[in-house]
């Protein structure tokens, strides 16, 4: 008896997709590495220099700062706050099990996708140019990114509730308002909570440089630590952004475990 | 038969909750300032509203490198680039920090604390330093997110070894290979997948940051939207505006349409 054995296709046989995807991707990095100019002279004086300067922080600059520090919390709080707020109506007209109608549930979606894919620093940029420097911007900048955020998160959670609650209190001859209330809002009380944590998280972390662009908060003191070549100040910024986010996050991720 | 009541600790919880989150909130709101709107707001917005749809079209290509698609291409480039370059320093990283014993390992914690530091050092203060040592452009930017996305992708890989079906290599062990067969015939292949899904969706977030790198000179179109804004020339604005997102959404819907694909 001959046995034949399957002949693979000749495509397969040579790895032919894997081996284009590899010479494109090298290609993409040829590519980008010239258009980045990758490989310039790299000055490690100065970088080692720079180095050298942070590592002997000037620690009595750390009093000067708490005030900002505490800002730049308090605008990502604010701001979290504002945008959570204002997504939930937003984050009901977007959600399939509650509003019938595609058209306007599209409509929205469409709007806030275009909204979240404008990063956190050019809304800031926005928003010092028509509101002007202070810590106002920055809260609407943050306001802006938490709306798109936890619209998407809300929407997302809204539509995978248990329908049980909704049609008991449909058959029982319930309004939209009340199925929303006594329904739903009990369902995802907790996954909001956890949203607001996580989004409050993300503002930090925005929060500490948007100062950079006069938008309030630690970020101004960056930049003008830097401007003036006082690294030894720079290090005492970035250490004292980097306890708050550490901060933050620990104490975020502790409350959200609670949750859940 | 009595209902029994819970304890008054268990419920007075919640209220006690609820006025520590109030007590945070108006602690918040007491360090925002809500006066100092400028008086040219109204205007200025208007203005900027305007410039979104009566956008600079001629400004998207000029033929002399000085225009919107070249600054987007340059964006994608450090973005790309950034994104391939700290994948792959974040294997080793990623090894380091997974925890795959059940015990405290100091090799885990020291790599995941160290991770932690890279991921919450803030991107445009690591491309100001490197712009320190190569000066302002591109490139600075290329490093800083080389080694900032270092932080994120280590995160997820080890959370990816961690994860894995320990078996095959296992297996391999058993059969007489060594650990360096295990880690190339049986992990590598497993978690591959996986990390190939996190730098692509990690290259989602890149773009993002990309576009704002420019602000600190780190090259992409961020420098030309911060000198359309000091400008004032809002219809430059308003094309720059609609290239990013353009460019977001269509990175976007690529990786994820990629991503499905990969894990079917």
């Amino acid at each position: 008896m001959k046995a034949t054995i399957p002949k693979r296709p000749w495509v397969k046989e040579w790895h032919v997709t894997g081996f284009t995807i590899f010479l494109l991707l090298v290609l993409a990095v040829l590519l980008s590495a010239q258009a980045t100019q990758v490989g310039q002279d790299f000055s490690m004086d100065q970088f080692v220099d720079l180095w050298l300067k942070m590592a002997h922080p000037d620690w009595p600059y750390l009093s000067q700062i708490m005030t900002p520090l505490a800002q730049t919390v308090q605008m990502a709080i604010v701001g979290t706050l504002l945008g959570g707020l204002l997504a939930i109506p937003f984050a009901f007209l977007a959600a399939a099990n509650i509003i019938r109608n595609a058209a306007l549930r599209w409509f929205i979606r469409l709007v806030m996708n275009l909204i979240r894919s404008i990063p956190q620093m050019l809304l800031a940029a926005l928003f010092v140019a028509v509101v002007g420097i202070g810590t106002l911007s920055g809260v609407g900048a943050l306001a802006v990114f938490s709306f798109g955020m936890m619209f998407k998160l809300l929407y997302e959670a809204i539509e995978t509730v248990d329908s049980g609650p909704m049609e008991a209190m449909r058959a029982a001859g319930g309004k939209r308002g009340a199925m929303i209330v006594f329904a739903i809002f009990p369902q995802i009380l907790n996954q909001y909570l956890s949203f607001f944590l996580y989004t409050l998280e993300l503002n930090v972390r925005a929060s500490a440089v948007l100062g950079y662009l006069g938008a309030g908060g630690i970020g101004l003191y960056l930049n003008t630590t830097l401007d003036t070549f006082r690294y030894d100040r720079t290090a005492v910024v970035i250490l004292a952004i980097l306890v708050v986010i550490v901060l933050v996050d620990t104490l975020s991720n502790q409350l959200r475990e609670a949750l859940s | 038969m009595m209902v029994q009541k819970r304890s008054l600790k268990s419920r007075l919880k919640p209220y006690v909750a609820a006025l520590i989150a109030l007590l945070i909130i108006i602690w918040a709101f007491s360090g925002i300032e809500f006066k100092g709107i400028k008086d040219s707001a109204g205007s200025v917005l208007a203005a900027i509203v305007s410039g979104l749809f009566q956008p600079d079209w001629s400004y998207v290509y000029s033929g002399h490198g000085e225009d919107l698609l070249s600054a987007l291409f340059e964006t994608l480039a450090i973005a790309f680039l950034g994104t391939i370059i700290s994948s792959f320093i974040a294997v080793p990283f990623a090894f380091w920090a997974a925890k795959t014993g059940k015990h405290f390992s100091v090799r885990s914690t020291t790599g995941k604390f160290l991770l932690t530091l890279v991921r919450v050092f803030p991107e445009l203060v690591l491309a100001i330093m490197f712009i320190k040592a190569v000066g302002p452009g591109a490139f600075a930017g290329v490093l800083a997110m080389s080694v900032h996305a270092v932080g994120m992708m280590g995160k997820l890989f080890s959370e990816a070894i961690e994860n894995i079906d320990r078996g095959p290599e296992e297996a391999i062990i058993a059969a007489g290979g060594n650990r360096v067969d295990a880690l190339s015939w049986a992990t590598l292949p497993t978690v591959l997948p996986a990390f190939i899904n996190f730098t692509l969706y990690r290259f989602e977030i890149a773009v993002r940051s990309a576009s704002i790198l420019g602000i600190v000179g780190a090259g992409g179109v961020g420098a030309p939207l911060i000198f359309a804004l000091s400008a004032r020339s809002w219809s430059r604005v308003g094309i720059i505006l609609i290239g990013i997102i353009v460019m977001v959404t269509i990175i976007d819907w690529l990786s994820a349409t990629i991503r499905k694909q990969l894990l079917k």
